[in-house]
């Protein structure tokens, strides 16, 4: 009882020191706990992949087309259930600032293979009759205030020309991490324009996304896929929706890693401050440590004390960092919706948070309390501060 | 009037350890500020030193890059005819048409796949970038299977060093040569002859055409003649313009990004100073009051504080600095989102970003002691001096 009390009202002794080291803990926390989220954004896309979905390319790169006719070869492939193909459209949206994911993809069964983009019946039946029909995320159709049955003009980059679509159905995610910011219309749209317009690119697609019915035969029915189209003009490569998702992630991983550098640092900053305060909070007190001894408590008390005051600083500091976290990230998501569709603070974030707040108070603690442990009775009494 | 300025320098040195320890949370901070600036600086400047003013790129109508491009062997041949285009000491124009596509390659290091551009060129394509320098083997001959490497790709990606294979297209192509284009995007391209890639990429148009102007000044004319030909569904930029677009969304979202971190950081660095000149000052009641009896003016006071403030932040600066410094060393790889392909760059370190770097710290150390300062110079003498 009577070490908790000391600790606290040394806590108090300097108001103002404790709101700064305070405040200094609870920003490096809340940049940390930002940066950690930002980070896991980059994962999202393989985290919330099916292992019953594989991805099937072009195998030279993503820029090249496969044949539509493809598509019913992988249908016959043993353990696949359902084909859809998808394009990655690349259509902008009046200017390149208001970037979103759009896809030019077959309708019935990709909304069948994607279950987490959730439409209501009659949404769902609107989208699939009305060939120019589109279907847009709850964010997205709010970002841009579209409602139901509004004509939305998209101008391509890829497939040249004004591309006019109705919206037909907005769908919200399943999931709270499902992304809400994506588009999709019906590929045969495209392909029929195409074939007038440029007949050379009609038949083609980006990527079949095929459904396999167990995850154990996802393997296997990729490399069936793979040995079907070999030696073909236009060679696959199939691979689960995560691998898929993940060789995006290599692709910037040098940023992704920059980025956990960074998070790293400004708790290493913060723990220089904070062991700089705790240093100079002992170098003051250090005839009280004295004193202390002199009345006949060991070192653990007197080391106890000071490793107290350090976590307890830091760890109000943490408290309110993540307090701050939720909020901030709750402003991100809505502000910068463009740049990060979803920006949810996972538990295991706020886990870090709370370790990252001990072991600043902790390693702050270190040389205070071996110079409080160490100290002589008759040098810490003769010093003056 | 006279400041004791030994006597905060001398302080500093005195509290070694909580100078240390401010100091290098300030470096920290700077070194991040530091080396997020030399990132978008190092992007911009390879972007903007892959073109030349004089060249002139035309791609499709619309399409952000030339990978997205597409120009029809007909529309080629009708730039080709335009008057404007500069001829080579061979009699020959200075163009070349050429096809630009992405292969997934696998990296030496970690296996992983990543986008390279593969650039199919033309007999003129070398003489129209001049910072383009073959470093070992020979020119890959026209007709064959065979590449030539950029330096980044033949150091990072599996199969694109000198005498090795690659494998697309239904074919197995040699790399024969490796090229040095300096700190250019070119650096990780490979080349290979326009016509047998397009053969084996069955893509029977080009990606983009690319010439010297005769006379940088007809630029304007020219692009607006190709633009508003109605048989060309085309656009001209000038090269530099080109590369310098497809930097623009990484570049910003670097120093965003930068800006963002290094405000919150120096939050947290500019708190650890407080702590510090608060602590100084509060240590120092008695010394401060003896220097008031001494004579010293309550300004003296305060800018000596403030003076201490100021070295202790330009201290945490100039080792920030150094430290930033030899990011120089570091050679970063990664996508460029625009044109969704790899690009090597390396940390560039300026005059104007060592300058925004030290000005930094010094306004950290200013606003971290400024606060404590004034309460130094507000002290009544008397009361100073009383203190314990």
């Amino acid at each position: 009882m009577f070490i908790l009390k000391l600790i606290i009202r040394n806590c108090f002794r300097h108001p103002l020191r404790l709101l700064l080291t305070i405040a200094g803990v609870a920003v490096a926390v809340i940049a940390f706990g930002l940066l950690r989220t930002l980070v896991e954004l980059w994962y999202l896309g393989a985290e919330s992949s099916s292992s019953t979905r594989l991805i099937t390319r072009n195998s030279i790169s993503l820029v090249f087309s496969l044949p539509i006719s493809y598509k019913e070869k992988i249908r016959q492939v043993q353990g696949v259930e359902k084909v859809a193909n998808a394009n990655w459209f690349g259509g902008i949206y009046k200017t390149e600032k208001n970037f979103f994911p759009n896809f030019a993809v077959d309708p019935q069964n990709y909304l069948d293979l994607y279950p987490e983009f959730v439409l209501s019946p009659e949404e769902r039946g609107a989208f699939l009759r009305d060939r120019k029909g589109a279907v847009a995320g709850r964010k997205l159709a709010a970002k841009h205030g579209w409602k139901i049955g509004d004509q939305i003009t998209l101008k391509g980059t890829i497939f040249p020309g004004q591309w006019e679509f109705v919206l037909r159905g907005i769908y919200r995610g399943a999931q709270r991490t499902t992304d809400e910011s994506q588009f999709f219309f019906h590929w045969n749209y495209l392909n029929e324009t195409l074939k007038q317009t440029m007949a050379r690119r009609a038949d083609q697609t980006g990527i079949f996304v095929i459904g396999v019915k167990k995850a154990d035969q996802a393997a296997e029915a990729a490399e069936a896929v793979d040995a079907q189209f070999k030696n073909s003009l236009a060679e696959t490569l199939t691979e689960t929706e995560k691998a898929f998702q993940l060789s995006f992630v290599a692709m910037t991983e040098a940023i992704v890693i920059a980025i956990q550098i960074v998070s790293y640092v400004v708790i290493v900053i913060i723990m220089v401050v904070a062991a700089n305060t705790m240093a100079m909070t002992a170098r003051e007190r250090i005839a009280e440590y004295a004193t202390l001894k002199a009345l006949g408590f060991g070192p653990f008390h007197i080391g106890g004390v000071i490793f107290g005051e350090s976590l307890a600083i830091s760890l109000a500091g943490g408290a309110l960092g993540i307090a701050l976290t939720f909020p901030a990230a709750g402003w991100i998501e809505t502000e910068l919706s463009q740049f990060f569709p979803v920006f949810h603070v996972t538990t295991v974030t706020v886990l870090l948070d709370l370790a990252a707040a001990t072991v600043v108070g902790s390693v702050a603690a270190i040389f205070p309390t071996w110079r409080g442990v160490t100290i002589r009775v008759a040098d810490g009494l003769r010093r003056i501060g | 009037m006279v400041i004791p300025l030994s006597y905060s320098f001398r302080n500093l040195w005195t509290r070694r350890l909580t100078t240390v320890l401010t100091a290098s949370g300030m470096a920290m901070v700077v070194f991040v500020f530091a080396a997020t600036l030399m990132l978008a600086e190092g992007l911009q400047k390879t972007l903007i030193a892959t073109g030349s003013p004089d060249n002139v790129v035309v791609i499709r109508k619309g399409s952000v890059s030339e990978v997205q491009s597409g120009v029809e062997r007909n529309q080629a041949s009708i730039v080709e005819s335009q008057p404007e285009i500069a001829i080579g000491s061979n009699g020959r124009q200075l163009l070349a048409k050429e096809l630009v596509v992405l292969i997934n390659l696998p990296k030496r290091d970690s296996n992983k796949p990543s986008n390279v551009v593969i650039r199919g060129v033309g007999e003129e394509s070398l003489l129209l970038r001049p910072q383009v320098r073959l470093v070992e083997g020979r020119m890959p001959r026209p007709g064959s299977a065979e590449v030539v490497a950029g330096m980044n790709i033949a150091k990072r990606f599996k199969g694109g060093g000198l005498g090795e294979t690659l494998r697309f297209g239904m074919r197995t192509w040699t790399v024969v040569g490796v090229f040095d284009a300096g700190a250019t995007g070119f650096s990780s391209e490979i080349w290979g002859d326009v016509d047998q890639l397009m053969q084996a990429f069955r893509r029977p148009v080009y990606s983009s055409v690319v010439f010297k102007l005769r006379d940088t000044g007809q630029f304007q004319a020219l692009k607006e003649r190709i633009e508003s030909d109605p048989r060309l569904t085309l656009e001209a930029k000038r090269e530099t313009r080109y590369y310098e677009d497809q930097s623009e969304a990484m570049a910003t979202f670097l120093r965003i990004m930068g800006l963002a971190l290094t405000i919150i950081f120096s939050l947290g660095a500019v708190i650890g100073a407080m702590i510090t000149m608060y602590a100084a000052v509060a240590n120092r009641i008695t010394e401060i009051g003896t220097l008031r009896a001494l004579g010293f003016t309550r300004t003296s006071i305060l800018i000596a504080f403030v003076c201490e403030a100021l070295f202790l932040g330009l201290l945490g600066g100039v080792v920030g600095m150094v430290c930033a410094s030899f990011m120089q060393l570091i050679t970063i790889s990664t996508m460029n989102w625009q044109s969704f392909a790899e690009l090597a760059f390396s940390f560039t370190l300026t005059p104007s970003i060592i300058g925004k770097g030290l000005l930094f710290s010094l306004v950290m150390g200013l606003v971290g002691g400024v606060l404590p300062a004034f309460r130094a110079a507000n002290m009544k003498i008397v009361d100073a001096l009383r203190a314990s």
